[in-house]
C-alpha cells in the first residue's frame, strides 16, 4: 500500500514537470523559427550596420523568413558583410530585391528589411550564395542630427 | 613563517585529496553493471523522498517570486510606457537566471541537507558498514539512487519553477495591473527562444543538480559519525553548495549568453 502511493506521487511529480514544460513550449517560447529546418544563405554589402547583430530577423513586409548569421568586414573595400539564413520556405526573391536595416519602433531592435523587386524576363531568382546588391543602410542618429545642422546653418 | 606555508601547503593538499576522493566515490557509485529490477523501486523511493517532498516549496516560492518580478519590473516599465515588455522580462529573468538558480539554492536546504543528515546518520549507526558485511555495496545502494534521483528531480522542479513563476506574474501584470493580455503573452513569445533561453536554462539546472547532490551525498559519506560531525557536514552541504551554485552561475551565463 505505501510503495503504491509513492510511486502515485511521483507520477503526479512527474505529470505537473511535463506539464510545466509543454507550458513553456506552446505558451512561452518560440519554436517555429524561420532559421530551423532548410535554409539557404544570402549575403548583402552595407555601408553601415548600425546596431544590427547576429540572430536579428529578416523580415518580408513584417513577416519573419530568416535570421542574420554572421557579421564580418569585407576584406577589400572594408564594408560590412552580412549572411542571412533564410528558409526555403521563402524562395524566389527576383535579384531586383533590396535589403534595409531597419528598427522596430523607437527604441526597438534592429532588424534587416528585404524588399522583393520587380520580375522580368531577364530578372533572376536570388538563389543560395547570391548577393543583394540594392541596399540601404541604417540610420545613425548622430548623422541625421549633423545634417539637421548644417541645413538650418545655410538658411 | 614556515608554520603558515605548513598550513597552506595541508590545507592544499586536503582540498585536493578531498576532491579526489569525491570524484572516486561518485565514479564508484555510478558505474558498474546496471540492475534496473533491484535498483528501480529504490529510484523511485528516493524520487518521492527528493523530488516530489520538494515540489511544495518550489511552486509556492516560484509563484510569489515571478508576482514580485512583474511588480517591481512594471514600476519601473511604466516610466518608459514600455509595460508590454513585462512579459518578455519575467519569462527571461526566470528562465535564464531564477528558475534554476533559486530552485537549486532551494534544493540544496530543502533535499541536500537531508540527504547530508540521513547518509551522515547511516554512518554513524554503523548501517553503512553492515551493509559491507552482507556484501552489499553501499555506494551502489544508497548513494547511487540518491544521485540519480536528485540528477532528474532538480531539472523538472526547475521547469515547474519557472512555469508558475511565469504564471505569478500573469496574475500580477495581467489581471492586477492592467497590462494588456495579448500584448503580454505575443511580446513574450517573440522574445523567448525555445533553444537559446529554455534550453540554456535546462542545461543550467542539470548542472547545478550535478553539484549540489554531489556535494551533499559526500559530505554525508564522509561525516565524522559524531552529532557535531553530522551537523557540520550538513551545514556545509549547504554552504558549500549555494556557494558552488552561485559561481558555477556566473561562468554558465557568461558561456551561454556572454
Amino acid at each position: 500500500m505505501e510503495a503504491r502511493k509513492i510511486e502515485m506521487l511521483v507520477g503526479v511529480f512527474v505529470t505537473v514537470a511535463i506539464a510545466a514544460i509543454v507550458f513553456l513550449a506552446m505558451q512561452v517560447a518560440n519554436n517555429s523559427d524561420a532559421t530551423r529546418g532548410e535554409t539557404y544563405t544570402l549575403y548583402a554589402k552595407f555601408d553601415n550596420i548600425g546596431g544590427l547583430k547576429v540572430r536579428s530577423p529578416v523580415k518580408v513586409g513584417g513577416v519573419v523568413v530568416g535570421r542574420v548569421t554572421r557579421i564580418t568586414l569585407d576584406r577589400e573595400y572594408f564594408e560590412p558583410l552580412v549572411e542571412m539564413r533564410i528558409s526555403t520556405d521563402f524562395r524566389g526573391f527576383p535579384d531586383t530585391s533590396s535589403a534595409s536595416i531597419l528598427t522596430s519602433g523607437l527604441l526597438g531592435e534592429q532588424y534587416v528589411g528585404l524588399e522583393p523587386g520587380f520580375i522580368d524576363d531577364d530578372v533572376f531568382t536570388l538563389e543560395d550564395g547570391d548577393y543583394i546588391y540594392t541596399t540601404n543602410s541604417a540610420i545613425v542618429l548622430e548623422n541625421l542630427i549633423g545634417q539637421f545642422l548644417f541645413s538650418q546653418g545655410n538658411d | 613563517m614556515l608554520g603558515f606555508f605548513r598550513n597552506v601547503g595541508r590545507d592544499t593538499l586536503q582540498t585536493i585529496r578531498g576532491i579526489g576522493e569525491a570524484s572516486i566515490m561518485l565514479v564508484q557509485a555510478l558505474i558498474g553493471k546496471p540492475q534496473p529490477v533491484k535498483m528501480f523501486p529504490l529510484l523511485i523511493r528516493q524520487l518521492y523522498v527528493v523530488g516530489v517532498q520538494s515540489m511544495l516549496i518550489i511552486l509556492i516560492s516560484g509563484l510569489f517570486i515571478g508576482m514580485v518580478l512583474a511588480l517591481q519590473g512594471y514600476t519601473i516599465l511604466v516610466d518608459f510606457g514600455a509595460e508590454q515588455a513585462l512579459g518578455p522580462m519575467v519569462a527571461l529573468s526566470l528562465l535564464r537566471e531564477l528558475g534554476p538558480v533559486v530552485t537549486a539554492l532551494l534544493f540544496a536546504g530543502r533535499a541536500g541537507s537531508a540527504l547530508t543528515a540521513e547518509i551522515g546518520l547511516m554512518r554513524a549507526t554503523e548501517q553503512l558498514s553492515s551493509l559491507e558485511m552482507m556484501a552489499v555495496d553501499p555506494l551502489r545502494r544508497v548513494v547511487a539512487p540518491r544521485f540519480w534521483a536528485g540528477f532528474i528531480s532538480m531539472p523538472l522542479l526547475a521547469f515547474m519553477f519557472s512555469a508558475v513563476g511565469i504564471y505569478g506574474g500573469y496574475f500580477v501584470g495581467v489581471q492586477w495591473l492592467g497590462v494588456d493580455d495579448g500584448a503580454f503573452w505575443s511580446v513574450m513569445q517573440a522574445s523567448v527562444d525555445w533553444q537559446h533561453d529554455v534550453m540554456n536554462g535546462f542545461i543550467k539546472s542539470l548542472v547545478f543538480a550535478v553539484v549540489v547532490t554531489w556535494i551533499a551525498l559526500y559530505k554525508g559519506y564522509t561525516a565524522m559519525p559524531t552529532s557535531p560531525g553530522i551537523s557540520a557536514a550538513t551545514t556545509q552541504t549547504v554552504v558549500y553548495s549555494s556557494l558552488a551554485v552561485l559561481g558555477l552561475d556566473f561562468v554558465l551565463t557568461a558561456l551561454m549568453f556572454g
